[in-house]
């Protein structure tokens, strides 16, 4: 489809004719209709489904084929069935498009807003991709969470009907907790990897499109679940319930296997760029902390996803072909479930908190003024807890009867993660120390982050120690910890990020009185949300239940209210990025924050290539005050290098 | 400032530390005394009050942890903000390994000391702190005294209790008697519950296959909460009643009592085992 002549203007509606999201959707929804309609008769005769209304072969298989239309539709085979067929390819790398074809040089350019519509190999144009694609899913993510708070204002259903709560609770969860693994890897991973290591791509670009167009598909398929009333089991899809439910369970199953597979290819692909791809003079100690983190949580994602993968692989076939993996009336056992789902699960968490350290250790040493102090402490520590993250899993399992007796082994390695992360404070600590601090928004959220992930990570030594977690598991004290580090976490560097990288991304400066209004109104109310529900998992309130004892109805009632506040604020972050993208689009500076890192010594609007010639690292990114420090690289002669002040 | 040693001392550190003992100093007792009380699960049982004093000293412990961040943080960014709009650079401090190495230490005593107090706590003292354990339980009350046994069998969306001592009859309500050791078999015949029965501390997953064992010694008269703490499907919240603790005589006649009440359905309840498998044993739809 795709033209090697020259180009000529085309019409609107030309545009919407090729390989892009359009004919993705098409074909992925004929592709579904006609998996289904195969597995229906692949499914015919068998005994176990004589008698039920439900055919999870065929709904399996419509995803499946739903999945092989989608990737048709956007031309992911073009290029392998054009090679196996012995003819050049119909499409080009990211390479050839920026130095052999000139005319798709010229597209990209000339692609307008198509192009993020389309595949590409561009890892800029992936970024963006991400950062609207997962905004987008965690938008509805968030708008199902004030759908719960709103059932959760009286202490019986009323707002909801039961099962439509517990489909909600699932839907929230998965969709934020899955959905959103790839938060800052997606976005600001892609984007910023390649131009702050002196790239010009990243090591597989064309997997690098691959992942991220898993994730919408991925997040189709899981809201497909709506259209059978979703899934009762809550975003951990423990087995028996798993089992037990209705259609929503499959599309729930499938989603997770093609987000795993995707944070698998995202891990490989980021780890190999940062291990093979530095340019010169780059060497371990200058890699800039953010890089570190991404470098961490890519090892992560490569080799705790595939175990998830298998997890989804098993539920699947006890779903579809009869099988009793976790069934315990069949020979199986539900702990298996547990442990597979957990062994992913607890480094999932660390995927989640990772790029957040990252961010915002970045983010300190430029609006401090200063070096990063304790450089290879940041290193050690962030290497350090994902490296226990492996060991941590069976904490998630002290009351379930399972390996009773390695509880004080949990309990040890659980607390030993305290240490590693220990040293992210103390660097946060020592870089703030006799700096010279400017209260710009992205610094008032990396700030933020640290208030919010001291008392998610405390609150966590309580879940970590026995006799005590005995009375906080499964209650929303756990809801409560979990939101402090990941939302208090995760989200508020994403958060960081966005208003710090922003402006060199889409060329366009954010609205920074808007920005300050939208930070404060979602620090204290997010402070106001999550740290009452502290007190109603220590009085009794377990997750994920629609009735609650009467008398902490005033207590719900008023975590209500500041979730409302707290939704709001989103939206005030959503009005600041269209009056600023849309409306008033001030250009923004090179280098607004006079960083010294070299994503930012680059032109703004990024060129298609980053680099005119790879640049020669002379210098750490975080050389603040130090008298007749080097520009941080050399990019050539007759280039022009943007000063770091 | 000069130390003992004769050193410089740094003024600021000398103010953070002055600002976060008088904190810490006000911030603990209140916790303790106050606060600690409140804590949850309360004193209704041995293993309750062995959770009460681990919440209430780890809550204390939070105090001067929080404090000593947010204190050097909120100073430094007081002290050390940037005046006017000039972008100047700080001084080019790269580490201090002494700091490094306290902090280190440090973190690494506390961690330590939490781990094996919580060990000994779960393992020798609390015996267990009242979670499940499993199908052969390592941590054994104490004092060698056979234990009570009271089956707890979870399913969509209620709990039963079988007494396989009292000729294995099932009830749908709850009553101990007080100062005995009580051994809860938590089990379920359908998906994974969790058997919490809040004031007394006792939280044991409810697996099916699986005969999950956790202790409870008994040691005020009242009442107490049973909720689910696992998600179980549509009536997950409803999963939830009162039982309460009695005196000994007062169990006898309750036991007397319920085993009349139920009389009729005795004869239908099958055998008692340590797990059951209803029929059908593959999920439908």
């Amino acid at each position: 489809m795709t033209e090697t002549s020259a180009p000529a203007p085309r019409s609107a509606w030309r545009g919407l004719i090729g390989f892009n999201l359009l004919t993705a959707i098409v074909l992925g929804i004929g592709g579904f209709f006609f998996g289904a309609w195969i597995g229906g008769k692949m499914a015919v005769g068998h005994d176990y489904l004589i008698g039920t209304d439900q055919n999870d072969v065929g709904i399996f298989m419509g995803f499946l084929f739903g999945t092989i239309g989608w990737l048709a539709g956007l031309g992911f085979f073009n290029y392998p069935l054009a090679r196996l067929a012995g003819r050049p390819p119909l499409d080009w790398s990211s390479e050839d498009e920026m130095y052999v074809v000139p005319d798709a040089t010229i597209r990209q350019h000339e692609g307008g807003i198509g192009r993020y519509f389309r595949l590409t190999t561009d890892h800029k144009v992936v970024g963006i991709q991400y950062f609207f694609g997962v905004g987008i899913f965690f938008f509805i993510g968030g708008l199902n969470a004030m759908l719960i708070r709103t059932e959760l204002l009286t202490p019986h259903e009323k707002a909801w009907p039961a099962g439509q709560y517990i489909s909600l609770v699932g839907l929230h969860g998965t969709m934020m907790i899955m959905m959103t693994s790839a938060f800052i890897l997606g976005p600001f991973g892609n984007y910023f990897v390649p131009l702050m290591i002196g790239a010009r791509r990243l090591a597989f670009p064309r997997i690098e499109a691959l992942t991220f167009w898993l994730v919408p598909l991925a997040g189709l398929v899981l809201l497909s679940a709506i259209a059978w009333n979703g899934f009762p089991t809550g975003w951990t899809g423990y087995a028996p319930l798993a089992d037990q439910a209705r259609a929503g369970m499959d599309a729930y199953i499938f989603a997770f296997i093609l987000i795993a597979i995707s944070l698998t290819l995202v891990g490989i692909n980021l780890l190999t760029t940062i291990l093979t791809m530095r340019a010169p003079g780059l060497t371990w100690s200058r890699l800039p902390i953010f890089v570190w983190g991404v470098l961490a949580t890519a090892f992560l994602m490569a080799l705790a996803a595939p175990v998830l993968v298998a997890a989804m692989l098993m539920g699947m076939m006890d779903r579809a072909a009869n099988t009793s993996y976790y069934l315990a009336s069949g020979g199986g056992s539900p702990y298996l479930y547990e442990n597979l789902f957990w062994f992913f699960g607890h480094p999932e968490v660390y995927i989640l908190a990772l790029p957040g350290f990252g961010i915002v250790l970045e983010i300190l040493p430029v609006f401090s003024r200063k070096p990063l102090w304790g450089y290879r402490l940041a290193v050690a520590g962030m290497l350090g807890v994902a490296f226990l993250s492996f060991m941590v899993w069976q904490h998630h399992l002290f009351v379930s009867g399972i390996n009773a007796s390695l509880r004080p082994f949990y309990m040890l390695t659980t607390e030993l993660i305290s240490i590693p992360t220990g040293f992210i404070f103390l660097i946060a600590m020592g870089t703030l120390w006799r700096g010279k601090i400017r209260y710009t928004v992205p610094m008032l959220f990396a700030l933020a982050f640290f208030f919010n992930f001291l008392i998610g990570g405390l609150s966590g030594i309580f879940l970590s120690d026995v006799p005590s977690d005995v009375t906080t598991h499964g209650s929303y004290f756990v809801m409560a910890h979990f939101h402090y580090t990941i939302m208090g976490g995760l989200v508020f560097a994403f958060f960081a990020a966005t208003y710090y990288w922003l402006p060199k991304m889409t060329g366009v400066t954010l609205d920074e009185r808007l920005g300050k209004i939208h930070f404060w109104l979602m620090f204290v109310f997010f402070n106001l949300t999550f740290f009452p529900l502290f007190a109603a998992g220590f009085l009794n309130m377990p997750r994920r239940v629609s009735t609650y004892a009467p008398h902490l109805q005033t207590l719900n009632d008023f975590v209500s209210a500041s979730a409302y506040v707290l939704g709001l604020s989103m939206l005030i972050f959503i009005g600041n990025l269209v009056w600023s993208l849309v409306f008033v689009r001030q250009p923004a500076e090179t280098n607004p924050w006079h960083s010294r890192s070299l994503e930012w010594q680059v032109a703004t609007p990024v060129p298609v290539h980053n680099f005119d010639r790879i640049p020669v690292i002379t210098a750490g990114p975080y050389e603040y005050g130090v008298p007749n420090a080097p520009p941080v690289a050399d990019f050539g002669p007759g280039a022009v290098a943007v000063a770091g002040k | 400032m000069i130390d003992v040693a004769g050193r410089r001392v740094s003024r600021h550190g000398v103010q953070i530390v002055a600002i976060w003992a008088v904190l810490t100093a006000i911030a603990v007792p209140l916790i303790v005394f106050v606060l600690g009380p409140h804590l949850p699960p309360g004193r209704m049982s041995a293993e309750a009050s062995d959770q009460t004093d681990a919440n209430t000293v780890l809550t204390a412990l939070m105090a001067p942890i929080i404090l000593i961040v947010a204190i050097q943080i909120v100073y430094s960014l007081v002290v050390f903000r940037a005046r006017g709009d000039a972008i100047e650079d700080g001084a080019p401090i790269r580490g201090h390994d002494p700091t490094v190495l306290a902090w280190i230490v440090l973190t690494s005593v506390i961690v330590l000391a939490l781990a094996v107090w919580g060990s000994y706590t779960l393992v020798q003292s609390a015996r267990g702190a009242g979670g499940g354990q499993g199908p052969s339980p390592a941590d054994l009350p104490k004092g060698g005294k056979t234990p009570l046994p009271i089956q707890v069998i979870g399913q969509q969306w209620a709990w039963t209790f079988r007494f396989p001592t009292y000729k294995a009859f099932e009830t749908r309500q709850l009553e101990l008697p007080v100062g005995k050791v009580i051994a809860f078999h938590v089990t379920s015949i359908d998906v994974t519950h969790s058997f919490w029965a809040y004031e007394l501390g006792v939280k044991a997953d409810a697996v099916p296959g699986v005969d999950n064992v956790a202790f409870v010694t008994p040691r005020k008269l009242g009442r107490f909460t049973i909720r689910c703490a696992e998600l179980c499907g549509l009536w997950h919240g409803h999963m939830a009643l009162h039982g309460r603790v009695v005196s000994a005589s007062d169990f006898d006649t309750w036991v007397a009592q319920q085993k009349a009440a139920n009389a009729q359905i005795i004869p239908d309840l099958g055998p008692y085992q340590r797990v059951y498998f209803p029929e059908p044993k593959h999920r439908a739809g």
